[in-house]
């Protein structure tokens, strides 16, 4: 994590955008466009994933796509596959891929929900995730919550509920409040409330 | 994002970008390009073609009127899918723009550059993409050839033969014994035949319990074998005494020589085995189409790797299966990204600039049992001055051994979720 912050703060992202646009290493590398079209077999032509549990990306904020591709590259997030293909690129081929991806628009499909669960989730979210997760989860500065795929979202739960997930503290404390009050169906209630946007 | 306002950063990025965009050369208006074969290269370059540039004129030849995917067509076996769910019609391509037709092209034309169909039909192409994926050698096995393969049947191309296959199972006796003959490299779907072993067991495991599963295999290892190995010996007891699947390798006498379909007997290089359901996958070479239009070099046709360009004909493109692309093995995903890298090659020559450096990724996911999923990664990168394309050094990979139960389940959604954006991307 505390790479990640510094990381942060030496990335203007004008900067970071000129690199794009300006590339002084373009004579070899490959385009962000030709990067992110290597992912669509799983995260879905555009980024945008047709399911059951692999996330989509498009529309993802690029700081939001940094961190994560940064933090399975360097085994600071759980995965199955994708720690072991993120540390196929370097730092400017990430770079470009999250604007790639950035500029794409996420298109969602219908997801199988539990409406009364979705209810309770919008509510719970209300209270205690909204102020971070904006919009109902839709993408910004934080993970595209709002029409992701359920198994990746509770994947991601159960990561940072057991552990194997840096657990922001002030995220936890949010969690837990709402498991306080609605006890063990909070966390799918949450997970309903978003496969039920589309 | 805090700094600037991400949308208007994206707004300008957009602007600037397109006025510093190259110049477009002055082409015909409308770039010709044929597509021969309707699989995961011809397919993923038909669709990406339109996207990237969408006045090209696209038309896809194909002779099957519907795509039905190898990958995924083991879990036909074990009954966990059917064939239903693997099949797919062309309309998603044509709504692309892409031209399809239900026809058969037995060789192309380089110098004429045109296409001429069974049916009669010529198509001339300022770009022909060749995608026909893998035939068979029949010669290989003595007493096995394509009319025996009806009742002895490879399965390799998903479709009639895998359901074949699966009634053979389920008619087979309680104890029945299930042959597997493997095929020598390269082939297409390198991990193919060792989950197909899973899966037949995890159908057997439940129904006959009693059955036995036998690989013979002309090679003395093979793709993700020791995750192979301990899935099996975690679902079926490889290794044990009672284990449903047996591994014979070349050092054990795997090599199989010949068929007798009468009595459903294997002469293998050491000894004969007698199976109850006998599953050949014979060795392969390029598509007929590639042969006959003058595009192999021994048994597949040598390419260009920035641009999949023929080494041998101007203008031809070779993709997927049928391609040489080492060091990218004969897969699904292999042929996807190489289809996009073709794609964008081709359409910087229509616009008169010089293709972009390529990036390639393979992903590959085999389900062994209901929650046993593995997988193999690589993202690859060209060394144009050996025209190889080499995988990025501690990158990539396969699954850890020893995983968690919970990784292996994760892995089977994957699994679901690759095969449904893959074809998704490559024909909706």
């Amino acid at each position: 994590m505390q790479r990640e912050k510094m990381m942060k703060k030496k990335m203007p992202y004008l900067l970071l955008g000129l690199v794009v646009l300006f590339p002084a290493t373009a004579a070899a590398a490959p385009s962000g466009q030709a990067l992110a079209f290597t992912c669509a077999g799983c995260h879905g032509t555009d980024g945008s994933s047709v399911g059951p549990s692999s996330p989509s990306i498009a529309g993802m904020d690029p700081e939001v796509f940094i961190d994560a591709m940064q933090g399975y590259k360097f085994d600071e997030r759980n995965s199955t596959i994708m720690n072991r293909i993120a540390k196929g690129y370097n730092d400017e081929q990430i770079k470009s891929m999250a604007w790639f991806f950035a500029k794409q628009t996420l298109r969602l499909k219908p997801q199988k929900h539990d409406a009364e669960m979705a209810k309770l989730g919008a509510k719970l979210h209300d209270e205690y995730c909204e102020k971070c997760h904006e919009d109902g989860g839709k993408p910004g500065d934080a993970g595209t919550l709002a029409g992701q795929w359920m198994p990746y979202l509770h994947y991601t739960m159960e990561d940072f509920v057991d552990g194997r997930r840096d657990y922001p503290r002030k995220m936890k404390r949010k969690v837990d409040a709402a498991i306080e009050a609605e006890g063990d169906r909070a966390i799918p209630a949450m997970i309903h409330y978003y496969g039920s946007q589309h | 994002m805090t700094e600037i306002n991400r949308r208007d950063f994206i707004r300008f990025a957009t602007v600037a970008g397109a006025s510093l965009g190259f110049p477009q050369l002055a082409l015909a208006a409308n770039p010709k390009v044929v597509v021969v074969g309707g699989g995961v290269g011809g397919c993923t370059a038909a669709k990406y073609l339109r996207k990237l540039h969408p006045q090209t004129d696209v038309t896809l030849i194909e002779t099957k009127k519907v795509y039905q995917s190898c990958f995924m067509s083991n879990e036909v076996l074990s009954g966990d899918r059917t064939l239903d769910s693997i099949t797919f019609d062309y309309e998603g391509l044509k709504r692309h723009g892409v031209k399809v037709v239900i026809d058969r092209v037995d060789a192309i034309e380089p110098d004429k550059k045109q296409v001429v169909t069974q049916g009669g039909e010529t198509f001339a192409y300022d770009a022909c993409i060749v995608s026909p994926g893998v035939d068979f050698k029949w010669d290989a096995i003595e007493g096995y050839d394509e009319k025996v393969a009806e009742v002895v049947p490879h399965a390799w191309f998903a479709g009639p033969q895998t359901t074949t296959l699966r009634n053979q199972i389920l008619a087979m006796p309680e104890g029945g014994k299930v042959i597997i003959v493997a095929p020598p490299n390269p082939y297409k779907c390198p991990p193919g035949p060792y989950e197909r072993a899973a899966q037949i067991a995890m159908y057997c495991k439940h129904h006959k319990p009693k059955a036995k599963i036998l690989i013979l295999d002309p090679k003395d290892k093979f793709s993700k074998q020791g995750l192979f190995t301990q899935g099996w010996s975690k679902l079926y007891g490889f290794g044990t005494e009672n284990s449903m699947i047996e591994w014979v390798g070349a050092a054990g006498g795997g090599t199989v020589e010949e068929l007798d379909p009468s009595t459903m007997t294997l002469q293998a290089e050491i000894e004969e085995f007698q199976g109850d359901v006998i599953n050949i996958i014979p060795p392969q070479k390029a598509g007929k189409v590639a042969f006959a239009s003058d595009l192999v070099d021994g048994d597949w046709c040598p390419v260009n790797k920035l641009t999949f360009e023929s080494s041998k004909h101007k203008d031809v493109y070779v993709l997927g299966d049928a391609s040489s692309a080492a060091k990218m093995p004969k897969s699904a995903y292999a042929a996807n990204s190489q289809a996009k890298v073709a794609a964008a090659a081709i359409v910087s020559r229509f616009n008169g600039i010089e293709p972009p450096d390529p990036t390639f990724v393979n992903t590959c996911y085999s389900i062994l049992g209901e929650e046993h999923g593995i997988s193999v990664a690589a993202v690859y990168t060209l060394d144009k001055s050996s025209n190889t394309i080499l995988p990025i050094k501690g990158a990539g990979g396969l699954s850890p051994m020893n995983a968690s139960d919970q990784q292996r389940k994760r892995e089977v959604s994957y699994a679901h979720s690759w095969f449904a954006n893959l074809i998704d991307d490559m024909m909706m």
